[in-house]
Order: C-alpha cells, then structure tokens, then sequence
C-alpha cells in the first residue's frame, strides 16, 4: 500500500499547480482563491508537524507565526517597504528573533504546560496586534499595494504557483530533515527525552530548531495569506486557528511529512462543502473531528504508510 | 486608599468566581488527567438550562438545582456513552476530541436558543447592594463568594476526608490495582467527571445572571480557566483555589492600575492604547513567567509516578 | 470568514449585488475584493470611517449609518444637557475607540474619565467602583451585544444604575433587550430609528414584525428593511435590469423610497444624510420594554468623514 504514496503525492501536487489551468477553462476566479488558502494552510500544517507530529511539541501558537508573516507584508506595504523579497527576509528574521527565546522558555515544560505557555505566547501577541491602532488594530489593514516582484506584482496566477513551488520546496526539505541525523535525534527525543540525553546528546537544540524551523515555514505561509486575500488582520493569529492547523495535521496523519497536506485538503473541502449544504456545518464538523480523533488517529495519508511509523501519543505516551 | 482597598474585595472576588470555574477542570485534570476543552460548554449548558427553568418558575434556586443536576446527569451520560474512551489516550488525543465537542455543542446551543443573549436575572432579594464599610457592593456577588468557599471546602474534605475521595485518589495513582481491590473504577470514574460537570454547570447558573447568557460564553472563561490551573498547579485543589485568587488580583488591579500608573509617566493618549493592552497581556505573561522558573506550577501535587 | 464568502459570491456565482455586513473588520476586509470587482454593494450595517473617507467608492451605499455618528449624537446630547463631568467607557478594539472619539467629536469639554475594558471582559466590577469614585454627571458607554447585557447588569447590582445617568450606544437596543427586560430601564441610546416613530411606513413595519416574529423589531430590521426597499425602488427605475451598472447605480443613488425614518437622502460618499435621535429604554403602550423618542440632537446629519472623500 505504501508503494503508492510517492506517485499519489506527486499526481497530487501535480493536480494543484494545474489549478490555474482549470480557472481558465471554467472562466473563474474562485478555484484559484479556494485552493489558494488551502495551499497556505497546507503549508503551515507542513511545518508545524516538523514540531508537533516528529518532534512532539504540542504548541496551540503557532497561528502567531502565520500573522507574523502577514504583517510582514502589511505593515512592510503601509511603511513603504513594497519588495517582496524584503517583506519575505524581514518576516523570516522576525520570526526568528521571536521563535527563538519563546521556545527557549516553553521547551522548559512539558505536557500540558507546554501546550499553554505557546497558547499565552500566542494570545499575547494577538493582543497587542489588537492594540496596533495605526496598522488597523482589531479591523485589519486592506493592503493596497502587494508584493512588489517587478512585472509580476499583484498576479494571482504568479503568487499562487510560487505558492505551490514553495510547498514542494518545504516538502523535500522537512522529508530530507526527518531522514537526517538531525530528524534521527529529533524523533528520538519524542520517544524519551531522557534516554537521549543520557547517551551524551543534548536534547534541547535539536527541539528548539525545529520549533525555530516550523514557525518559519508558517511565517512564510503568512507572506502568501496576505498576498492572496490582500487583507491582514489580528485573526490570521487566533488560537482557534492554532488548533485547526492541528487539527489538518492530525486529519492527514501526523507521522508522516505530506499527511499535513492532505489533512489541510481534506478539512478545508470538508468545510467548503458542509457550508454549501447548510448553515449549521458546525453539528457535522465536530462529531467528524472526534470521530478521526477516536478511530482515525492516523490520519488518511497514515492509513497509506508503513505501519512502523506510529504518531506520537495515542495510548499513554507521556514524554520524560 | 480605600478605593484601593475596594479594589482589592473586587480582585478577591473575581478570584472566586474564578475558582468556581477552575474547581470542576481541575478535578477532572489534576485526578483523571483528562483535559476537558468542553468544560466551558458544560458551563454553558448550565447557564442556559438555569435560564430555562428560570423562565419556567421564576424560582433562581430551582434553576440553580437544574442546571447543576442537570449538567452532571449530561456529563455522566456523555462519558458513559463513549468519552471514557479518551481517558486512556493521550493529552493531544483529548484537546482534539474535546475541541470538537466544543465546536458542535457551541452550534447546537446556538440552534435551539438562537445567537442571542438570553434573559436571566438575580433573584429579586439579592438584586440589592449592601453598604459595606462605606461602599456599594452588590449582594449577589456575596452570594459567589460564598459558593466558592463552600465550594472549595466541601471538595477538599471529599477529596482528602473521605472515602471516597481516597479511591478516587487510589484510582488516579493505579487503576489496575484498584480495580483488582474490588472497586469499580469505571463507575468511580464517571462519577468524578460528572461531579466536574456539576460544578461547571453550577458556575454557570451563578454567574450567568451578572454576564451575559449566549452561545461561546464558555470558550473565553476556558482559556482564563486553564491559565489559572497551570499557574496554581495542576492536581490540587489547594493550587487552584490559590492560583485562581492570584490571577484574580493579578487581573482586577492590573487593569485598574496600570492605565492610571502609565497616565503619569506618558501621554494620555499612549496610556489609553498601550494601557489595557498591556492589563490584558498581563494574565499571561504571568502565566510564562511561573512556568519559566515553576514548570508544574506553584502548588503542584507531587506527581507519582505510573 | 466575511472575505472567502464575499470572494465566493463574488467570483463563483457571479453575483450582481451585494448586501450586508455586519461587523467593520468584516467591512473593512471586504471592502478591496468588493472594490475590484466594482461590485455593487448596498451596506445595511457597518460604516466605518475610513469607507467614509478615503476609500469611498461610488458604488458603495450605506442604509444604515456611519459608524461614529451614534456616538456623535450622545455627545450633542451630553453637552445639550450641560452635563459637565463625563466618563466614558468602551471596549479596547477598533470600534470601540471609534465611538469614544465620535462622542468626543461633538462633547468639547474635557472628560472625567476614558477607561478602555478588555474585549469580552466578563466581570466590570473594578471598573465601575473607580467610575463611582470618580462622581461623574453623566457615564457614557459603547458595549455591544453579550457586553453590554453584562455591563448594565453589573451597573445594577453595584446600584450604580439609579445614580448616575447610563448614556449608551448599540448597548441598549433590539438584539439585547430581550436579555435585559426590566434591568435596562432608564438607560439612554442613540441611533437613526425607534420602534415608536409615527410615519406610516415605519408603523406599519413594527406592526408586521411584531404579528410574525412575536417581539419588538431592532434598529437592524430598520436598516435591512429599508435596504431592501431601496434596492426596490432602484430596480423600479431600472425596469427591473442590472446589467447596466452605472444606471443602476445612478437609481440607487436617487434614493426615491419611503424610508422607515422619515426622509432619506444620500451623502457625495453614499452614506445617508439622516436625523439622529435619543431614545430612552421604557415600556411602551403594551407594557413591553421597548425605545421611546426623547431627543432629536443631531438633524439632517451628515458624517465627519465626507469631506475626506474624493467623489462629489
């Protein structure tokens, strides 16, 4: 079965970058919005299962790093700073400068104090992007002028395929990283912390670059939100959001590197079509969300994988 | 210096009504180590099943009787009914399933209330304000203080004075032992997350009438709850109840006192926008700074191992 | 949210004209997809300023309000009334701080107090007891929908309500009380319509609502309905057409509809020219609690942003 999943995976990145193509043959904007946003959130899921699904740092924040790379964009745009390239290296060395001390703090805990110092990080951040007034508080800034890339400044059909190249990029990236040694010590240190430690290696860097890694891959995720929806806000920050994106990596299955892809598709279609059956998609989407939790914990790309690959957690699994 | 001193009651209390929250969420974590997301739909059901039977009987008590009764019997059905199944899975497993919970019942309420607030008052008698040392202070929130104190004595002699609080502890320590002792631990179990329930849902018909009854009511207090648990400690009682009344004051004269305090050093109009930012951060930034230095909290219960 | 179904109706099913919004972020989110599709768009809630302004497209209509002039109208009354010790309280987010500044626009004298409450804060009681201490003449507030339900009930337990005179916007009005009851009477607001406006139009409108919904239409209905009869009267001129955006557009403009308050007349901006009134919560004629007219501060009114606005 999981012979299949290298051509699976490449027929369906293949089926994204032709999504403008269809766009033409249908005469319509919309296909390239819808899978636009699902591609952004493809992306952070992509790199927050780098922390969560191999690394087992459970963080309800990382939403923040999203609106980072958005405001990058937005206030970059309001400032005058219009580059694309700019706002994309500005938005990464912010993350960084931030990442990096707060994962410092919260890879002190464990558990469920993990899990709520990275929602309090978040919620701080949220709330102060609230009091931004000059960069449109809690309304959010329309952002007049995107990116500036020359000739290709403002195209959809540009921003989007960079979109694409950039997720393939990200996903032979974190694949190589989980096969390096550095992916070996990673994962190691989900299964016990202690254990590795005891052979002589220091758990914490390893722990803190990925974190450090994932929250860039989401900033980037945040430079594209923007520029597709010409909009920042302090919502892109929400930590309802955090939990989503767990959830779209949990749904494709946290074990494997392309599953938080899957997970992204598969919720945000879901979503699409219960909104189009009826206003109250909420009564359907919950039960789903337990129902995987319960009996899919695998996740659907995981149904496709090797059985060696466990995700973390499931029965007992406290990590010491 | 007396407002000073009015402001202080005020933080105090806001602390207990904390606690009333935080006691049901921290049984079921601290003993069960089961994190509950849907405790503040719990909460809000007994808001909404108090106002229900409010608007019945016009009888506060009886609504406060339902919603608790109430909330307890939906909890015990829901665990029964397949939740135990998350009890053995991990915390990740739980937030997840919980959060789904949270979703559905927040869009079922919303379904058969409607989105909008819904109307719940104190009762008559205790709509009044007494004159306590020369300031206004409402009855009704004696009427919290007092509960939270009940609250919090009735659950630290069940837990450390009974019998029962001694296999729920037994329980939490080592299931199977328990269980080849002879008791029932799924009964027990179900009884503890129906007690958290109960007392979600008596938080919530007591302090429904002085906010506002509406669908998400709970996802806002949830956040302040989990904050409260971590920072007094997780697992005990005593850390809740302290943890709740350190985030009350921390909050209550944080946003009183730091707009006035950054009025004197800055302009007016950086103190009125930085001023209630920073109140509102302030909550959480505490909460990373206890856990920088305390990891498990103030108070935490030694963990035992197994 | 607002922007993917406004990207959907926009770009899927290819929709003529659009109407609505309720919040100003969703507005002001909006507002540049709306804009580049030069969609119609007819407003029935949020105005905010900046669409007022700066941003003003002509084919944006607003039938419900600009956002700052509720609080402009309260402050007219505040200073009509001579009060001369005011506090003012909102929420720390962009409307909230929008409102206060509308307020102040019209309330010269320097005020007592200006205190900014977290978002959805649960329990006000610290809030109050500084404001009690401060002895203001008058507290103006903007707590809309669960905030306020909650505001003016804690006002009434800490027994502040009877001492000090409530002023408010969107805190008082259809959509919370039916929570407050009884707990609200007294409380002063200030919007376009009331339940109790005497024109043909407006009475016949309450009189319907009341037989099929069972309770007292909010300012909201006002302003959905009225957009609905705009876009009626429009696409009479039109025959019926809307293919032809600009003559559309142009009978929208014109505005020639019976309008539940009275006259209706567009701004350069497409935001109306309106009387603002205050209204007291009381009970009327059938014991219900509902609005009754007090005041008419502010007449034929128009926003503080139209000058900002390129179109004449």
């Amino acid at each position: 079965m999981h012979r299949l999943r290298v051509p699976l995976m490449v027929l369906i990145l293949i089926a994204f970058a032709l999504v403008p193509v269809y766009c033409w043959w249908v005469d319509s904007v919309y296909p390239l919005t819808l899978f636009g946003r699902i591609l952004v959130f493809a992306l952070a899921a992509l790199g927050l299962n780098l922390a969560l699904g191999f690394g087992g740092m459970v963080s309800l924040g990382h939403a923040m790093y999203i609106g980072f790379g958005a405001y990058a964009v937005g206030i970059g745009s309001a400032l005058g700073l219009e580059s694309g390239a700019l706002q994309i290296l500005l938005a990464m060395l912010i993350t960084a400068l931030i990442a990096a001390p707060l994962g410092w703090i919260a890879l002190r805990t464990q558990g469920i104090a993990f899990i709520m110092i990275t929602l309090a990080f978040a919620q701080l951040f949220y709330y102060v992007f609230i009091s931004l007034r000059m960069f449109g508080g809690d309304d959010g800034m329309t952002i007049q002028k995107l990116s500036a890339w020359g000739a290709l400044t403002g195209n959809k059909v540009a921003i989007y395929l960079s979109l694409v190249a950039a997720l393939v990029l990200a996903i032979w990236g974190i694949s190589r990283t989980v096969q390096s040694r550095f992916g070996l010590v990673l994962r190691a240190t989900m299964v016990s912390e202690r254990r590795v430690n005891a052979v002589g290696t220091p758990s914490l860097p390893y722990r803190l670059a990925a974190y450090v890694i994932s929250a860039e891959l989401c900033a980037v995720a945040g430079y594209f939100l923007a520029n597709l929806t010409s909009f920042v806000s302090p919502a892109y920050m929400a930590w309802t959001l955090s939990g989503e994106l767990i959830v779209m990596a949990l749904l494709g299955g946290s074990a494997t590197v392309f599953g938080p892809v899957v997970g992204a598709l598969a919720l945000l279609l879901l979503e699409e079509g219960l909104k189009a059956f009826t206003d109250r998609w909420a009564l359907i989407l919950g039960p789903i969300i337990v129902l995987i939790v319960v009996f899919l914990r695998q996740g659907i790309w995981g149904l496709l994988s090797d059985p060696s690959e466990k995700p973390p957690g499931g029965s007992g699994g406290a990590h010491g | 210096m007396s407002l000073f001193i009015a402001q202080l009651l005020n933080g105090l209390q806001f602390g207990i009504l904390l606690f009333l929250l935080a006691a049901g969420l921290t049984l079921v974590f601290g003993i069960m180590s089961f994190i509950n997301l849907a405790h503040g739909v719990l909460y809000m059901l007994g808001a909404y099943f108090a106002a229900a039977a409010f608007a019945l009987t016009q009888s506060f008590l009886l609504g406060v009787i339902v919603a608790t009764v109430g909330v307890f019997l939906v909890a015990a059905a829901a665990d029964r009914l397949g939740l135990s199944v998350l009890h053995r899975r991990d915390h990740l497993d739980q937030v997840l399933a919980t959060f789904g919970i949270v979703i559905f019942c927040n869009e079922l309420v919303r379904w058969i209330w409607g989105n909008a607030p819904v109307f719940m008052d104190t009762p008559a008698a205790l709509s009044d304000s007494l004159d306590i040392f020369g300031f206004i202070y409402p009855a009704y929130r004696l009427v919290i203080l007092a509960a939270g104190l009940v609250v919090a004595v009735g659950l630290y002699w069940l837990i450390e004075r009974t019998r029962i609080g001694m296999l729920i502890r037994a329980g939490a320590s080592n299931r199977v032992m328990v269980s080849a002792l002879g008791v029932n631990i799924g009964w027990l179990n179900v009884f503890i997350f129906a007690l958290g329930g109960g007392l979600a849902g008596l938080a919530g018909a007591l302090i429904g009438p002085i906010t506002s009854v509406q669908p998400g009511m709970g996802d806002g207090v949830l956040i302040l709850t989990l904050v409260v648990i971590v920072i007094g400690g997780i697992g005990s009682i005593r850390g809740a109840f302290l943890g709740a009344l350190i985030v009350g004051l921390v909050d209550t004269l944080g946003r009183i006192y730091l707009p006035m305090l950054l009025r004197n050093i800055a302009d007016p109009s950086v103190a009125n926008a930085v001023g209630p930012a920073l109140a509102s951060i302030g909550v959480y930034l505490l909460m990373a700074v206890v856990l920088a230095f305390k990891p498990d909290g103030l108070f935490p219960v030694r963990r035992r191992q197994g | 949210m607002g922007v993917q179904s406004i990207q959907k109706l926009i770009e899927k099913d290819k929709v003529d004209l659009i109407t609505g919004v309720t919040f100003s972020n969703v507005m002001m989110a909006v507002a540049k997809p709306l804009a580049d599709a030069n969609m119609i768009f007819i407003g029935s809630n949020a105005g905010p300023g900046p669409l007022a302004g700066p941003q003003c497209n002509q084919n944006f209509f607003f039938t419900s309000w600009q956002n700052d002039a509720q609080s402009e109208v309260m402050g007219k009354f505040a200073a009509d009334r001579g009060y001369k010790r005011v506090y003012v309280m909102a929420p720390n987010y962009q409307a909230g701080k929008d409102f206060v500044s509308g307020f102040k626009r019209f309330y010269p004298t320097p005020l007592v107090g200006e205190v900014y409450t977290q978002l959805n804060q649960p329990d006000y009681s610290a809030e109050i007891a500084q404001m009690m201490a401060a002895k203001p003449d008058a507290l103006y507030v903007f707590y809309p929908g669960g905030m306020g339900v909650a505001f003016v009930r804690q006002m009434r337990q800490a027994g502040a309500l009877g001492k000090v005179p409530l002023l408010s916007t969107s805190t008082t009005d259809g959509s919370t009380l039916p929570a407050l009851k009884e707990t609200a009477l007294g409380v002063l607001s200030g919007t376009f319509w009331g339940p109790d406006f005497p024109n043909p139009v407006s009475q016949k409108f309450v009189a319907d609502f009341r037989a099929k919904y069972k309770r007292i239409p909010s300012q909201y209905a006002a302003q959905a309905y009225d957009a609905a009869l705009l876009l009626d009267s429009a696409l009479k001129k039109t025959g019926g057409k809307v293919d032809d955006k600009a003559a559309l557009r142009a009978a929208l403009r014109q505005a020639d509809f019976k309008s539940l308050r009275g006259n209706f007349k567009f701004s350069a901006n497409g935001f109306p020219v309106q009387d603002m009134h205050v209204f007291e919560v009381a009970k009327d004629s059938t014991g219900e609690v509902s609005l009754k007219t007090i005041a008419t501060p502010l007449k034929a009114h128009a926003d503080a942003y139209v000058s900002q606005c390129p179109l004449k």
